[in-house]
């Protein structure tokens, strides 16, 4: 077992296990700090691959971004949300048996790639500078993503307005909610 | 070019001036009024004007004003709508817009216009005391209409043109005779009018289409001038040993014996004396009756088809003739018994187109134009005249009574008093007598008017017409025609003087007479100008062999008129007979009558019936033609209708077809309602709805409402074909 | 070196456990965790693939950077909704907000 094997290892059980810890922690607080741990494990996991960048986006926006956010709805939810009794709805099982026979038949799908146990990854021709400047304009190549980019872009412009619109407080019941 | 534009126009005034007046000028008296008579002044210069025109083109009879357009294709033909303008439509428009123009004067002093309307009067029936006319404007508003009718009739160069004129002339004679609606006599009139002329007019159309399937064509141009189609016509038989044209031609006479009220359909226009005056003047002089004439006229080629001059007259000619002759003389007797003024101008004019058809017969068409013309001046001027005694006599009756009402308390004046409360009938001559005093204007242009019918010599229109129908009879070799007709002369000239006697001559016979006033200058106006054409109207037709004065004025009538024929007729060689007879007939008819009648005191009754006796009374009574045909015709009718179309057809036969028809159609849907829509049709309808129903009901319970449950199902099934992607396909 | 299919059965592991989050979990919040679980797995196989197959071509961290956009709305929008739900009825628990029934 080479080092790179090794750390891959150790980040791959962080990763596993405190995805399990997610979403088996009954406390929706510590979901969200474990979700964390998870989303950090996938960046070094990026890095691992030579997605330097990526990782970063990863580190800015999932745990910068959307594990604050999630931290932030969970803290304003929470008054009802008593933290005790079980966290998993009546159809757990249900939900354990669909997980479980999932990867399952995503390792016999695997199973069929047997090269894929062997393969290596072969040496990048450039460097990482080159690598992100050439991501950043796929991006907006005409010829390249520059469609999906876009329809990213108003996508998340949509997302922005429609959250605004969703999270404010209806008209007439923001002068009682005030009141209370 | 331009003539021949303004000939379209002609008629259009009245139309339009009838069109105004509906929508809208109705409101105005004094507006309907303006936009009728402006309308009729328009034609009346357009009418003057084509005449000139007419007048001084050579031979007019070869080359006619005309134009046409199409109007109705009909497969390989078509139908064209136009005017022409020949001697003989110059002559009739010449007359008809002069009467026209004339009574449309009239009828605005005859409707008491101006004058603040009567409270009592009530629309549809005369106004009692000389307020003006209920329905004014639409009375302007029919004759506007009327005149239209005649003015197409007239500058049409089609027969089916004609016939439309002729037709809306119809209608609006059954509008105006009915004017007064009223009275329940005049309801009937209308009726009796309508359907008389009906009568005639079916067999009409029956000769215009035969006459449109044997030559292709109504144009009276292409049928009556081209030798070959009349030829054509004369030798292909028809039935009853009569030619084509022969039948044609006795067809559309029939349209004539309707329209001119001859022989036996006379019966209707003594009853249309209903109507006010001026449509009586209107339809029995001016216009609707001489339509008749004019047909023939128009048709003479086609009549007298195979005749020679001099010689013996065919079928149809004898028919004419004789229909002609008879009427002249029958109605003449008539007249003679009569006690209404406008009953016996009206037997009058039914005489005097007797004799104009008599004269058609014989082949006399110049003579016939020529009468056509002189009597439709005097015959108007009459009916005139006599409306103006009629309104005098009323507005007479109007005065005495008021007075009788005011010497009333003072004192108990038995006589009076009945008198004045006695309505008597304003149209009995023998309730008039002296009006010569009362009303010279009117009497003097009614005596000229008299003297004109009655053919008074040498200054009258009447007896150069009437002599012109005279000699051609002797001169064609009809010794029959020229009796009967001179008998009829005799009889008219006696009536005359009888009718102008009563009326003016002697002391008055009813208070209403003798507080009779003049009528007013609108009224007097065209009496004036009518009884100045009666007179002069004859001198353009003096023989040019006639004694003295013969060929001091060219014989107008004779040289233009004749030339509406194709073969110009020969003026026949003057000869005295005839001459000595209307000479004798007239004035020995007009002095007989005039020793009679001149004088006749108060309560008088008519010498006449003495004399006669029960020939009287049979005269009084009309024959007895209109019992007659009440009997043939009205009655089994009324049977036909009653008992057996309303009984048994009406009743029995299509009630109960129509009744079988929806019993069997309920029965047929009930059975198919019990057997077919509520098992099969129902049930099939039920079937679907309960199962959508049962479907929604078992399957609502997977809509939960919850994400994961979704989620969960679909990914179940997203598994499940995986699965058999993967595992089971390949 | 380490061999493509650690990284594929790490983001199958992954996947699926978001998979439960996101169907046994009674909280709308945790739902969401779960999603953000998935859609990691999924990032992880692409950069992978990239990674291991197709290095000369951009495409697979494009499609990342892609996920990572819808990913950021997705949470946008669902907090936003979870919030709103919250004020109207209180709750957060997703059995309970099933106002879209017979």
């Amino acid at each position: 077992m080479t080092l790179l094997q090794g750390v891959f290892v150790v980040t791959a059980l962080a990763a596993v296990i405190s995805a399990v810890m997610v979403v088996a922690s009954p406390r929706l607080v510590h979901a969200a700090l474990w979700l964390v741990v998870t989303l950090g494990a996938v960046a070094v996991l990026f890095i691992l691959l030579d997605a330097g960048f990526l990782a970063m986006v990863q580190v800015v926006i999932y745990i910068g971004a959307i594990a604050i956010l999630i931290i932030f709805t969970v803290m304003l939810t929470r008054r009802v949300m008593a933290d005790s009794g079980s966290q998993a709805n009546r159809a757990w099982w249900l939900a354990v048996f669909i997980g479980v026979v999932m990867f399952a038949a995503l390792l016999a799908l695997l199973a069929q790639m047997p090269t894929w146990w062997q393969v290596t990854p072969p040496p990048l021709a450039a460097s990482a500078d080159f690598m992100v400047k050439d991501l950043g304009k796929s991006l907006v190549d005409l010829d390249r993503y520059v469609v999906p980019f876009e329809v990213a872009s108003v996508l998340l412009l949509a997302a922005l307005i429609g959250a605004i619109v969703l999270a404010r407080p209806p008209a007439e019941t923001a002068g009682k909610t005030g009141a209370e | 070019m331009t003539t021949d534009l303004l000939i379209w126009l002609i008629p259009l005034p009245p139309l339009l001036a009838f069109g105004a007046i509906l929508l809208g000028g109705y409101r105005s008296n004094r507006l309907s009024t303006w936009l009728a008579v402006g309308a009729m002044v328009i034609s009346w210069a357009l009418g003057l004007f084509v005449f000139a025109q007419a007048v001084q083109t050579d031979h007019l009879g070869a080359n006619p004003f005309t134009s046409s357009i199409p109007w109705l294709p009909l497969g390989t033909s078509v139908i064209e709508i136009g005017v022409l303008i020949d001697p003989l439509s110059a002559i009739t428009l010449f007359f008809v817009v002069w009467t026209c123009l004339a009574i449309f004067v009239y009828s605005i002093g005859y409707h008491n216009s101006g004058k603040p309307r009567d409270a009592e009067d009530v629309p549809g029936l005369p106004p009692h005391a000389g307020g003006i006319e209920p329905l004014y404007a639409r009375f302007f508003a029919f004759i506007s209409l009327f005149a239209f009718g005649m003015l197409t009739l007239v500058v049409s160069d089609n027969l089916l043109l004609l016939f439309i004129g002729w037709e809306i002339m119809g209608l609006c004679s059954y509008l105006l005779i009915g004017f007064w609606f009223g009275r329940e006599s005049a309801r009937k009139a209308m009726v009796k009018a309508f359907i008389t002329t009906r009568v005639g007019d079916v067999f009409m159309l029956l000769g215009i289409v035969a006459l449109y399937t044997a030559t292709g064509t109504l144009n009276f141009q292409e049928i009556l001038r081209s030798p070959e189609t009349l030829n054509r016509l004369a030798e292909t038989p028809a039935i009853l040993g009569l030619s084509l044209a022969g039948l044609i031609g006795l067809l559309l006479f029939a349209g004539t014996v309707g329209k001119s009220a001859q022989w036996p359909l006379h019966v209707w226009l003594p009853d249309a004396m209903e109507g006010p005056t001026p449509v009586s003047a209107m339809i029995h002089a001016a216009t609707m009756v001489s339509a008749g004439i004019y047909l023939i006229l128009r048709f003479f080629p086609l009549l007298t088809v195979g005749w020679q001059p001099g010689g013996p007259l065919t079928t149809t000619m004898a028919v004419i003739a004789v229909i002609g002759a008879f009427t002249a003389l029958f109605a003449s007797t008539i007249a003679v018994a009569q006690n209404d003024i406008k009953r016996v101008l009206a037997y009058s004019t039914i005489s005097q187109l007797g004799y104009m058809v008599a004269a058609v017969g014989i082949g006399a068409f110049v003579a016939a134009a020529f009468h056509l013309v002189t009597h439709a001046f005097f015959k108007a001027l009459l009916f005139l005249g006599s409306g103006s005694v009629i309104h005098g006599m009323e507005h007479g009756q109007a005065a005495s009574s008021k007075s009788a009402a005011q010497a009333m308390p003072g004192q108990e004046g038995p006589a009076g008093a009945h008198e004045a409360h006695d309505h008597v009938d304003a149209q009995d001559m023998w309730n008039m007598g002296g009006l010569r005093r009362r009303m010279p204007w009117t009497f003097y242009t009614f005596l000229i008017g008299g003297l004109a019918l009655a053919g008074f010599p040498i200054v009258t229109a009447g007896f150069w017409s009437k002599d012109e129908i005279l000699s051609s009879a002797f001169g064609q070799g009809q010794p029959v025609v020229f009796v009967v007709l001179a008998a009829a002369a005799l009889l008219t000239a006696f009536y005359t003087a009888r009718q102008i006697g009563l009326t003016f001559l002697g002391k008055p016979r009813s208070a209403a007479a003798e507080h009779a006033h003049e009528s007013g200058r609108v009224m007097l106006l065209p009496l004036v100008l009518l009884s100045l054409f009666s007179i002069a109207a004859g001198w353009a037709g003096i023989h040019h062999e006639f004694p003295l004065i013969g060929g001091a004025i060219p014989n107008f009538v004779e040289e233009f008129v004749g030339q509406a024929l194709t073969e110009h007729p020969e003026a026949l060689p003057f000869a005295f007979p005839p001459l000595l007879t209307s000479l004798v007939v007239s004035l020995g008819g007009l002095g007989l009558g005039f020793l009679v009648y001149r004088n006749l005191p108060r309560g008088a009754t008519d010498p006449l019936a003495r004399w006669l006796g029960p020939v009287h009374v049979l005269l009084r009574r009309k024959y007895y033609f209109d019992e007659l045909y009440d009997f043939l015709f009205v009655r089994p009718a009324y049977w036909f209708a009653e008992t057996f179309v309303y009984a048994w057809v009406d009743r029995k036969v299509i009630d109960g077809l129509l009744h079988g028809v929806g019993r069997a159609s309920l029965r047929l849907g009930g059975w198919l309602r019990r057997a077919i829509d509520l098992p099969v049709v129902n049930g099939f309808g039920d079937l679907v709805g309960e199962t959508t129903k049962a479907a929604g009901r078992t399957f609502r319970v997977i809509q939960s409402g919850r994400v994961q449950a979704y989620l969960a199902a679909g990914l179940l099934f997203v598994g499940l074909l995986l699965s058999f992607l993967l595992l089971v396909k390949p | 070196m380490i061999p493509l299919s650690w990284y594929l059965v790490l983001a199958a592991a992954l996947f699926c456990i978001g998979l439960y989050g996101v169907l046994g979990r009674r909280n709308a919040v945790a739902i969401l965790m779960g999603i953000e679980l998935m859609l990691n797995a999924v990032n992880i196989n692409l950069v992978a693939f990239w990674r291991y197959l197709t290095p000369a071509l951009i495409a697979g961290q494009a499609f990342a950077i892609i996920v990572f956009a819808v990913a950021a709305s997705e949470a946008a929008v669902g907090l936003a909704l979870i919030i709103s739900i919250y004020r109207q009825r209180s709750t957060v628990i997703a059995e309970e907000i099933d106002l879209m029934k017979w």
